[in-house]
């Protein structure tokens, strides 16, 4: 009986924004102060939301509530041989939460707007393109088959688009809209191509019915080299979608956006759908599919932490920052640390929203500056912004008492438990950079926007804290960094309920010998063995992880634990002693390390290197293909036309002669017809329509029946 | 005399369909052009009733009949409509002095 | 010659007199009121072939609606002062000798083929069969038509305004 309450409360939850936007679009013009309806309608999913949250997690712990239908019925066309197209809605507890921190950061965002946005020309517009992107990422997280994914997929993407692009008078948003579009576009065909050979092998999109399958041993193409093509091509989807190497150039360009906007779909939620579906699509991952995933999750974090480093633009940075943190997500689902990658999602998505609000709130009380260097000694004038962003930096550093610090370590010290087993000391290494880097980036922000003297004191003096409603958000969110939510231990992350009850790390239905050693249970693949044939591998797969993998994370644990967090404090050191205290004079220092500086601040010079090749390929192919055609093909012409001349003239006599005579014949006569023909056009309908009877009559006496 | 048969319907109808063509053809003003499209249908629908009847088609000619009826009636009122506006721009509704298509 | 024949030729004649006046009176009033006549005749012969329903809508839409859109349209295309409703014909001769020879040569044809004439029993009226045609077989027609009607009746509504000046 609950269980179809849940099923009916997301479908409610789901359709609510969807109708919220057809009603704003249509009549958003006409009545000014509509937008309350989209308020209206998110809190009352935040309300469903949590209704579903505490039911999942309490009735339903261990339980899947799954409900779908045929949408597309094809069994009476004889050639498609019984084929339908089921649609579903599929809640399990990663759902469940998902479905809370989406509501509530929309939520938070549609509240934070009312201020921000005031006075926009197009303020309803904006909301019902908010809805129109809730409901779209609310469908991708409770639909229980690849193609309702894609189908929100692609819709996300529209709204992602449509929220960049808000501003489109500036030429730099509508350009970074289609940037996004463009580029999420790369991703997303890899991830319908493997969508599509995953329904050519199953004959069925849904999740459940495809892992079945896979664990009863049936492989796209027989190989388990196409299990890892297919994974990989998915993933190329979640690399388009959450910004990763070397899809990620369209994240910080997005930042055109209204900053709640990047709050909401660049940092939280929409670009944390493809670590969501990284996680769906986890337990088809081979070995090979998932170390691919982690190298790109491991380059993306360090990349964009260099990057990072020396950005001044504060929503840049931040920008970067996510990119940064999206990695780390990504690496910990390729390392095998499902449970931590979504933990970091959680957690990553208050305090990031937290962040970007902040610095929302930050450049509207700044009248639109965004440049850090313009900044300086908002403390004072905003203490509750500050706040905030401390307590989020912080969260973000991995320093201890903050969210942050339970999901990041737990990524830290699973990298460093895969390294131990596998051999990729990469990630470990990457990992750790990244933490001292992410330390140091955050607080030269909040050094540079917050402490020390105002560099532009104008702007300065006009600066205020931001009204309640913009505020509000910020404590919700600052609160929701801290740790009691997840767990009671504020340095083991593992006992708490977050970890221990809520989410656990489904087992691989991949075949055995294509997982981790340490993903397979040794004495379990023994009993496999003996049961090949009867009961196949499907037996195994309910075992997680080996033993051997237990005893390395918890030997992974102190070790990691020290290190991120002298790593984190030493990072925040630097950013005092360089910012804040000055010891070191940070324009001596990148004069120092020109190339180096110049290389993080242009972005690794991978928006030039795009242009460089793949536009500037199709530039240059098409210049290539422009020489041949001047020089072969017309060189061929040219020859030809000579030749063709020289016949030209002397069938040009023939033609005068001959030809023309004959020609001119005819057109005499034709003119003879058409002058006696032409008196017939009187341009009287009475005249027409005798000709059509008598075309009758003459019609009826040629196929007389008589 | 013989009985009555099919045949002698179909003279009927072909009579006035003839007129009507009559109609349409000669007269200059163009109501009366209307005038003979109007017979023109009336006999075409004394055809499709009198096949229906003796050509044991139940009563599929009848319903054609009847779409006609309403089609003649669509026609009448948009035919009239643009009568009036022809008057409107030429001041007479004489067809064989309206004679624009030529242009 | 039965009555059933009588009738027949009553109402073959009328329709054939009461159309040949239709065409040649040079009164356009004149024209109007014997396409009454014929229209009537047109119903009698529908009446002698069993349609009574198709009889009834004829008077109403033909004579009730149609006819009176004629009139109206005779009398707004003629200005009351100079009361100019006759109207003339051109080339009359070559005409009647052009329809005569088609009427011939159809005539001719529908006398001469072979017409399969398998006569049905006649049902006491066609109403039940035709309602229940129109919503089954027919309904798309129908719907069709309805739609036609309207786009009609707005196109003839926005053809005949007035422009505003």
């Amino acid at each position: 009986m609950t269980d179809t309450l849940i099923i009916n409360f997301s479908i409610i939850m789901l359709l609510l924004p969807a109708f919220g936007f057809g009603i704003l679009i249509v009549f958003g013009k006409k009545y000014p102060k509509l937008h309350w309806l989209e308020i209206g309608i998110l809190s009352i999913g935040l309300i469903l939301a949590i209704v579903v949250l505490i039911t999942k997690l309490t009735t339903y712990l261990h339980d899947d509530i799954a409900f779908n239908f045929v949408w597309i019925n094809f069994s009476n066309i004889s050639l498609l041989d019984s084929f339908k197209i089921r649609l579903g809605v599929k809640i399990d507890n990663i759902t469940a939460i998902m479905l809370f921190v989406v509501n509530l950061i929309s939520f938070l965002v549609h509240v934070y707007s009312l201020e921000y946005m005031k006075g926009d020309p197009r303020f309803n517009r904006y909301y019902a393109f908010l809805g129109v992107f809730t409901f779209s990422m609310i469908g991708i997280v409770i639909s229980d088959n690849l193609l309702m994914i894609y189908i929100f997929w692609e819709l996300v993407g529209l709204s992602s688009y449509l929220l960049i692009g808000f501003w489109y008078e500036k030429k730099s948003a509508s350009d970074a809209g289609k940037k996004a579009f463009l580029t999420n576009r790369i991703g997303d065909i890899g991830m319908l191509v493997g969508i599509l050979i995953l329904f050519t092998t199953y004959n069925t999109f849904s999740f459940d019915s495809i892992f079945h399958q896979i664990s009863l041993g049936k492989l796209p193409f027989d190989s388990t080299a196409w299990l890892t093509v297919t994974g990989i091509l998915i993933f190329l989807g979640a690399v388009g979608k959450s910004a990763q190497f070397p899809l990620h150039v369209w994240l910080p360009d997005a930042m055109e956006g209204p900053t709640p906007v990047s709050a909401l779909i660049h940092s939280a939620t929409m670009v944390a759908a493809g670590v969501y579906l990284s996680l769906r699509i986890f337990v088809m991952l081979t070995a090979d599919a998932m170390l691919v995933v982690a190298i790109v999750g491991a380059v993306t974090s360090f990349l964009a932490a260099t990057i990072a480093l020396t950005q001044n633009d504060i929503k840049r940075v931040l920008a970067y920052s996510t990119v940064s943190q999206l990695g780390y997500m990504i690496m910990s689902v390729g390392i095998g640390a499902y449970a931590f990658a979504f933990f970091h999602l959680v957690t990553h998505a208050f305090f990031k929203s937290n962040l970007f609000l902040g610095s929302g709130s930050v450049i509207h009380s700044m009248h639109h500056e965004q440049d850090m260097r313009q900044m300086g000694g908002l403390r004072k004038k905003m203490p509750v912004t500050y706040a905030a962003f401390i307590v989020s930096s912080l969260a973000i550093s991995g320093i201890p008492l903050t969210s942050g610090f339970l999901s990041k370590d737990g990524i830290l010290a699973g990298s460093l438990a895969f390294g131990h087993l596998t051999g990729h000391w990469l990630m470990p290494t990457l990992g750790f950079l990244v933490a001292l880097m992410t330390a140091f980036y955050m607080f030269r922000l909040i050094i540079m926007t917050f402490h020390g003297k105002p560099r532009n004191i104008e702007k300065y003096e006009h600066a205020h804290e931001t009204p309640f409603v913009m505020t509000m958000p910020l404590v919700v969110l600052s609160l929701l960094s801290i740790f009691f939510w997840y767990t009671l231990n504020p340095v083991a992350p593992e006992d708490g309920w977050f970890l221990h009850d809520w989410v656990k790390t489904p087992a691989q239905v991949t075949p055995i010998e294509t997982r981790f050693d340490f993903m397979v249970n040794k004495p379990a693949q023994e009993t496999s063995v003996i049961a090949e044939g009867t009961h196949g591998t499907a037996e195994v797969s309910s075992i997680t992880n080996s033993e051997e993998y237990e005893h390395a994370l918890h030997w992974a644990h102190i070790p990691s634990l020290i290190l991120s967090l002298t790593l984190g404090g030493l990072g925040i050191l630097l950013a005092y002693l360089i910012y804040q205290w000055k010891y070191i004079d940070p324009d001596k220092m990148a004069d120092k390390l020109r190339p180096l500086y110049l290389f993080s601040l242009n972005k690794w010079y991978i928006d030039e290197f795009y242009h460089a090749t793949f536009i500037g390929g199709t530039i240059g192919l098409s210049k290539l293909l422009s020489l041949f055609d001047k020089y072969v093909v017309d060189g061929l012409v040219n020859g030809t036309a000579f030749f063709a001349r020289l016949t030209a003239n002397i069938s040009e006599i023939f033609d005068r002669y001959i030809v023309d005579g004959m020609v001119n014949g005819t057109a005499f006569m034709s003119g003879l017809f058409g002058l006696s023909l032409r008196k017939l056009q009187t341009g009287k309908v009475q005249t027409y329509i005798v000709f059509v009877v008598f075309s009758i009559l003459i019609l009826l006496l040629l196929f007389k029946p008589f | 005399m013989e009985h009555i048969s099919l045949q002698h319907f179909l003279v009927v109808s072909s009579i006035l369909f003839s007129l009507g063509i009559y109609a349409v053809v000669t007269r200059k003003n163009a109501i009366l052009v209307l005038m003979g499209i109007e017979l023109i249908l009336n006999a075409a629908n004394i055809n499709f009733v009198a096949f229906s009847r003796y050509g044991n088609f139940g009563l599929s000619g009848e319903i054609t009949a009847l779409f006609v009826i309403i089609l003649a009636a669509a026609e009448a009122a948009i035919a009239l409509a643009i009568v009036l506006n022809i008057y409107k721009t030429f001041s007479n509704v004489n067809v064989d002095e309206i004679n624009k298509l030529k242009e | 010659m039965n009555l059933y024949d009588l009738i027949f030729y009553l109402f073959a004649l009328l329709t054939i007199v009461s159309g040949f006046f239709v065409v040649s009176s040079k009164n356009i009033v004149h024209s109007a009121f014997n396409l009454i006549f014929t229209f009537f005749g047109v119903t009698g012969l529908y009446v002698l072939l069993g349609a009574d329903f198709l009889a009834i809508v004829q008077i109403m839409v033909y004579i009730g609606g149609i006819l009176v859109l004629l009139l109206f349209g005779v009398m707004l295309t003629h200005k009351a002062t100079n009361v100019e409703i006759k109207s003339g014909s051109i080339k009359v001769i070559p005409a009647v000798i052009g329809v005569g020879i088609f009427a011939a040569v159809l005539i001719s044809i529908m006398l001469s083929s072979h017409w399969k004439d398998i006569p049905g029993s006649i049902p006491s009226t066609t109403i039940y069969g035709l309602g229940k045609l129109l919503v089954t077989d027919y309904v798309l027609i129908f719907e069709l038509l309805a739609i036609l009607l309207l786009v009609a009746m707005i196109g003839a509504a926005s053809i005949a305004r007035r422009e505003k000046e």
